[in-house]
């Protein structure tokens, strides 16, 4: 079984467009989608309701007004969480979890409650299963959320004999990010050529150096930028990292997001269509 | 340091620069507000995963501090075996097994919860670098930034190194990271009002839902700049209307400010007319 996991480090570079095409391009697969926080690969592939689940993760602080006795010694959190009055009170944006205000406290008047913090589904879609989740707004248990999303669908993919696991990552190169890279085969990093894009894109590479993740490139609307487009063709292969293709500024891109559907596999196919099949083609041949 | 402004008075005033979605122009806002303020104002970077405000701003940096967290050292001649370390840890930073004792820096949160159950005193302080700070000049900009090492997982302490440097007084710009989860809520926690960068598409009306969800949850006035507003449709329009959530300014779609973007100029540079628009869009926020 192999995985792709498809990053961009600077957001909107057109990840989740390039993910939605792969899905419906790639045979026998799974898809996941692990920018947990800000889920949008729904919006391209119009999941059918499928089945939907708590995610508990990590544990939140809280005081038990009538037991404690406004001693202070919670005051020992590092995160600022805790607020000294008549009682204390804790600020659950705050509480990293640690439990260690209940460890100390004289009195027992802290409890530890489960922290349920997002919710994961499982769905059909027209181009396969997918496994999606929301972690709720605030949350800070994006990596373990993606390590669970990833784990659920290899789960699936071992049950249902997939090949393919395309994993939709999150921005940045940070927590869920990171935790989308284990056990992946492939990155293939989308940017746009732009100073911030190709900034970013270092890093993402440098990342998968770090965790030594074969990587490759691609770039979306290339044309806005030629002279940089090419110089961060140059720069991939100074750091022997395959490029796989351009794709041109295609207004068909945004038509399609608007009507929900990816960007390949419709009536009028496009230059953007076009250009995602022979990434596609490239790629599948390196998997 | 001479981090405070020289006396002038500026609006006394915190302004977040958000987005949820990634790549919808939250930084090339941020920096053109930024210098179009009337008078001193600061910029602090907190996207510390991918910063890339200063490609935008060029500032001359004269300050450079590495970002720092606690961790424990074992003090294996000290250490008794009795297991209290690892049982107080809820991040399974610290293992025990027979008398083999490890530490993980990697998964330590910093909560001291090992120094302080330690009754032999074998737990030492020892540090991690988790990134960079830098400050300094861009023009009359005060400019702050941070940048988490490659593969670094813990982007929240370098996030609040970087607004320790905020100014007290005056008018101070944060660039916020994108997603909704905790690098959002660190940053615009203590923000006294936040401006959402989004673009007239599903995924952006999506991903500016969730982060209005939270900002609402904590009661932060927050309002709307719709960028590229004549690429996508009137959805966002729409539900703004209905939520009660201002839209401030539109900004259309232009070849040559997606051109100059792509060149790391910002918007007033690449047009000039949007300086008005921009500083009245500064004096509504500060009114
Ligand atoms: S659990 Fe940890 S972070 Fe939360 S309030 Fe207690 S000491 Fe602070
Ligand atoms: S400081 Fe806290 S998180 Fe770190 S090892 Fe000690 S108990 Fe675990």
């Amino acid at each position: 079984m192999k995985e792709i996991v498809v990053l961009s480090g600077k957001g909107g570079t057109g990840k989740t467009t390039m993910l939605g095409s792969l899905a419906f391009l790639a045979e026998n697969k799974i898809i996941a989608d692990c920018d947990v926080d800000a889920a949008d690969l729904h919006l391209l592939l119009a999941p059918r309701p499928g089945s939907e689940n708590k995610f508990v993760s990590g544990v939140k602080a809280r005081v038990i007004e009538d037991q404690c006795s406004g001693c202070g010694t919670c005051d020992l959190c590092q995160f600022e969480a805790v607020t000294l009055a008549e009682t204390a009170t804790i600020d659950s944006l705050a509480c990293e979890g640690c439990g260690v205000c209940a460890y100390f406290c004289p009195e027992d008047a802290i409890v530890l409650d489960e922290n349920h913090c997002g919710t994961w589904f499982i769905s059909d879609t027209d181009y396969g299963p997918l496994v999606h989740a929301q972690l709720f707004a605030g949350e800070e248990n994006s990596g373990k959320l993606v390590s669970f999303v990833k784990s659920k669908a290899r789960e699936l993919a071992e049950e249902t004999g997939a090949g393919l696991i395309l994993v939709d990552g999150a921005p940045g190169i940070g927590c869920p990010v990171i935790a989308s890279l284990s056990n992946t085969d492939i990155i293939l990093a989308i940017t746009e050529p732009t100073q911030s894009g190709w900034h970013d894109l270092e890093r993402v590479l440098d990342l998968a150096d770090h965790f030594k993740v074969q990587a490759f490139v691609c770039l979306n609307k290339w044309d806005l930028n030629p002279e940089m487009a090419t110089e961060i063709k140059h720069s991939c292969q100074d750091r022997e990292v395959e490029f796989l293709g351009e794709i041109p500024f295609d207004p068909a891109v945004v038509s399609c997001q608007i009507n929900g559907i990816p960007v390949v596999g419709n009536d009028d196919e496009g230059s953007a269509a076009l250009a995602i099949r022979g990434i596609w083609n490239k790629l599948k041949n390196r998997l | 340091m001479g981090l405070e402004p020289a006396g002038g008075v500026g609006e006394n005033m915190r302004i977040a620069v958000a987005s949820g979605k990634g790549g919808t122009g939250k930084t090339t806002v941020s920096t053109s507000l930024a210098l179009c303020a009337p008078g001193p104002v600061q910029y602090l970077d907190c996207d510390v995963e991918e910063p890339n405000g200063h490609i935008f701003l060029n500032p001359e940096f004269s300050v450079a501090e590495h970002c720092e967290v606690t961790i424990p050292r074992i003090v294996e001649a000290k250490c008794t075996y009795c297991g209290k370390c690892r049982d107080i840890c809820r991040f399974r930073a610290i293992t025990m097994f027979g008398k083999t004792i490890m530490s993980f820096p990697e998964l330590c949160h910093s909560c001291r919860g090992c120094f302080l159950v330690c009754e032999d005193e074998a737990i030492a302080e020892d540090k991690r670098e988790i990134g960079l700070l830098e400050a300094g000049q861009a023009g009359e900009i005060n400019f702050v930034h941070g940048r988490t090492r490659v593969g670094e997982a813990m982007s929240v302490p370098l996030i609040k190194a970087v607004k320790k440097k905020a100014w007290k007084d005056g008018l101070v710009i944060l660039d916020a990271p994108p997603g909704t989860s905790c690098p959002f809520v660190e940053t615009v926690n203590d923000v006294d009002f936040v401006l959402l960068v989004t673009e007239p598409t599903p995924f952006g009306l999506h991903d500016l839902k969730l982060a209005v969800e939270v900002l609402l949850n904590f009661k932060k006035p927050c309002g709307v700049l719709v960028n590229r507003a004549d690429l996508g449709d009137d959805r966002v329009d729409t539900w703004c209307r209905e939520s009660g959530i201002p839209i401030l300014l539109k900004i259309p779609f232009e070849r040559g400010i997606a051109e100059g973007y792509a060149k790391g100029r910002n918007l007033v540079e690449s047009q000039p007319d949007l300086r008005k628009p921009l500083e009245n869009l500064l004096r509504e926020i500060c009114s």
